[in-house]
């Protein structure tokens, strides 16, 4: 885990006053909310639809425990008892009041957590793999180098006004679990003649247009990553356009210049401001050095052995929710924080507090927030897995269905956020609820269904296998559902099936799209993605449309 | 072809609590929908909405909603996002509804 350095924490306190005195002012009537609302913003501060929301980045997802607990106390003082992890690996408070935020950031700070830049047209929360440090495929920890971008993006001068907001999530796997072909920039580490490095990749991106990253850099030194990612956004910052809204992103920018354009524009840059960073490589040293990688003890698997034989349900949730560990004698576990019926990405206070407990007693104090609103322990032997399953199955945290139809992402779509054309939450607790009825997931296996409540794609919809949005017809909910998408390293942009479905369509239309996979899948090993893609759509249309089907064929 | 015209009232969000808000008769600010003024004529509208947002501001994002006149003779949101403004969100029993129970 990064440990703040002097600089860090006093940097932090001079911002949370400067915030207090900006409430204080407008408060007083002294700021007009046009003055005040950029400056809320830039502390991630909104105000949606029947309150303010806080939205506190929680860098790279990576939390230890005491930063959990801390979470914790801030929903029970401030907010109703509970917190929304969201798909960029921050946390949301939905019902703060305006007179308690310079408190809560002030609570925040104590723990090294902030909200800064998690709104306005800047440089976001820097994503990263949520098994970052721990995975078994992974070629180096992507963290440094996320915390690198953190503290070059953070107060930038440059780059508090641009164009419009910028996301840059990075992976330290040839195994994408960052959606980094959907990113403003997306660094993919990969190994070049014995040397690491990264794949740069920049111009993609959901929303209401959605695109696949393009590759500017296949492989870029680590030691050039700061200038590079400098001259990349100082590209954008020139030639991003500043005329519509919806055309601001740089994934336009690269869509109307054409990477080979942008490419050489930014390599110029590259080239010229080089010289200036001859520092940035003390700066990833010593960043590197407060990263403390675990020390993790050999251990003995056989409690974990004699469970898996011996107790179905800790065998069902240890085959959805672990995934393979750098060290064979551990684990990575998913803490589901999909309960079937319940709010995607809620936690409890008593929930993070029992996870930040885990976190201590058998996860080297280290915790992770999944872009699919998943809470994870990065490192648990597997002789403790018994142990820690019972302790979450106790909180309400042992779901076995990661990865499953029930791990649903949604964004809060309209029963919070003021941009929202429809709800998400309650048609992804009436599906995780339908198929928990059914017992339909595990017989379908793998597969990511993803909801947004608006065009602005929060909950990733393009890129889920299926995938929900929610828009206002004419006064009315309605659903797209799209088909195909992947948010992996082979990215792809979901198709539409046709035309939408009413708010109690919607989930009978999704099981009717389940149903049609298990029959015509042609063994259980073909998964979901992977049957769309041999049989096309025609077939799950004429499951979602069936009196249509039944018009053609007349 | 013309929209149909609704009658509005005028609402906001409360500046320290976040909570929606509505003009009432008196002028005063209500987070209950059936304490707001329900305003047949456009013109009036405009003025009361215009009004509003002259005042010292202790609201945010003033504007005018749609509206239907209920049985009772209070305001019914014509619109689902009116509705939800109006009683809260839909997964939990949070906001204006746990008041309203």
């Amino acid at each position: 885990m990064y440990t703040y350095s002097e600089f860090d924490t006093a940097f932090l306190a001079e911002r949370n006053r400067q915030f207090r005195a900006q409430v204080a002012r407008r408060i007083s009537g002294n700021l007009t909310e046009d003055e005040f609302k950029p400056l809320r913003l830039m502390n991630g501060l909104y105000l949606q639809l029947h309150a303010y929301m806080l939205r506190v980045a929680i860098p790279y997802g990576s939390l230890n425990s005491a930063q959990m607990d801390k979470l914790a106390e801030l929903a029970d003082r401030w907010d109703k008892g509970y917190g929304h992890f969201t798909t960029r690996q921050n946390i949301q408070y939905n019902w703060p009041k305006l007179n308690d935020i310079p408190d809560m950031l002030d609570a925040l700070a104590k723990v090294g957590l902030h909200a800064i830049q998690t709104s306005g047209n800047t440089i976001r929360n820097v994503t990263a793999d949520h098994f970052a440090g721990a995975a078994a495929d992974e070629l180096a920890d992507p963290r440094p180098y996320a915390e690198l971008l953190r503290q070059w993006s953070t107060d930038h001068p440059e780059f508090q006004f641009l164009p419009r907001k910028f996301k840059i999530a990075v992976s330290g796997s040839p195994n994408d679990r960052a959606v980094t072909k959907a990113h403003d920039i997306g660094l993919r580490m990969r190994r070049k003649e014995g040397e690491l490095g990264f794949e740069v990749i920049v111009g993609g991106g959901l929303g209401r247009t959605p695109m696949i990253g393009k590759v500017i850099r296949d492989f870029l030194p680590l030691s050039d990553l700061l200038p590079y990612a400098e001259a990349i956004v100082h590209v954008y910052n020139r030639l991003g356009r500043r005329d519509n809204k919806y055309k601001a992103r740089i994934k336009i920018m690269v869509h109307e210049h054409g990477i080979e354009d942008v490419r050489a524009l930014v390599e110029e840059a590259f080239t010229r401001i080089k010289p200036e960073f001859a520092g940035a490589d003390t700066l990833l040293a010593q960043i590197k050095t407060r990263f403390r990688a675990p020390d993790l003890r050999p251990r003995e698997t056989q409690a974990f052995d004699t469970a898996y034989r011996r107790d179905p349900v800790f065998r069902a949730w240890a085959d959805t929710n672990l995934a393979p560990h750098r060290k064979a004698d551990h684990a990575i576990v998913t803490v589901s924080i999909k309960a079937h019926g319940q709010t995607p990405g809620d936690a409890t206070s008593a929930q993070m507090r029992v996870l930040a407990d885990l976190a201590r007693k058998y996860g080297y104090d280290e915790l992770r927030i999944s872009h699919e609103q998943n809470v994870i322990l990065p490192h648990v032997a597997k002789t403790d897995l018994p142990a820690v399953h019972a302790a979450l199955l106790a909180a309400g945290l042992g779901t076995a269905n990661v990865g499953l139809a029930s791990d649903i992402i949604a964004c809060p779509g309209m029963d919070y956020c003021a941009l929202a054309t429809a709800r998400s939450i309650p048609v992804a607790q009436d599906i995780a609820t339908r198929v928990e009825a059914l017992r339909l997931e595990h017989a379908v296996g793998p597969l990511k269904i993803k909801i947004s409540g608006c065009i602005n794609a929060c909950g990733h919809h393009h890129v889920g296998h299926i995938g929900i949005l929610g828009l206002d017809r004419g006064g009315v909910e309605t659903y797209q559902i799209t088909l195909g998408g992947d948010a992996t390293e082979a990215a792809a942009i979901g198709q539409r099936t046709g035309p939408g479905f009413s708010y109690e369509e919607i989930v009978p239309a999704i099981e009717r799209l389940l149903k049609a996979y298990l029959d015509l899948r042609e063994s259980e090993d073909e998964l979901f993605i992977d049957a769309v893609q041999r049989v096309g759509h025609a077939p799950f249309k004429a499951a979602l449309y069936p009196t249509e089907a039944h018009a053609d064929a007349a | 072809m013309p929209r149909k015209h609704h009658p509005k009232v005028v609402t906001a969000n409360d500046l320290l609590e976040g909570d929606v808000v509505y003009r009432t008769a008196a002028g005063s600010w209500s987070s209950d929908l059936r304490a707001a003024v329900l305003i047949e004529d456009p013109e009036q509208a405009s003025t009361e909405l215009a009004l509003a947002q002259s005042e010292p501001a202790m609201v945010v994002g003033i504007y005018l909603a749609d509206m239907e006149r209920g049985p009772d003779g209070t305001p019914q949101p014509v619109h689902f996002r009116e509705a939800f403004r109006a009683t809260g969100p839909s997964n939990y029993a949070h906001g204006k509804q746990a008041g309203l129970r």
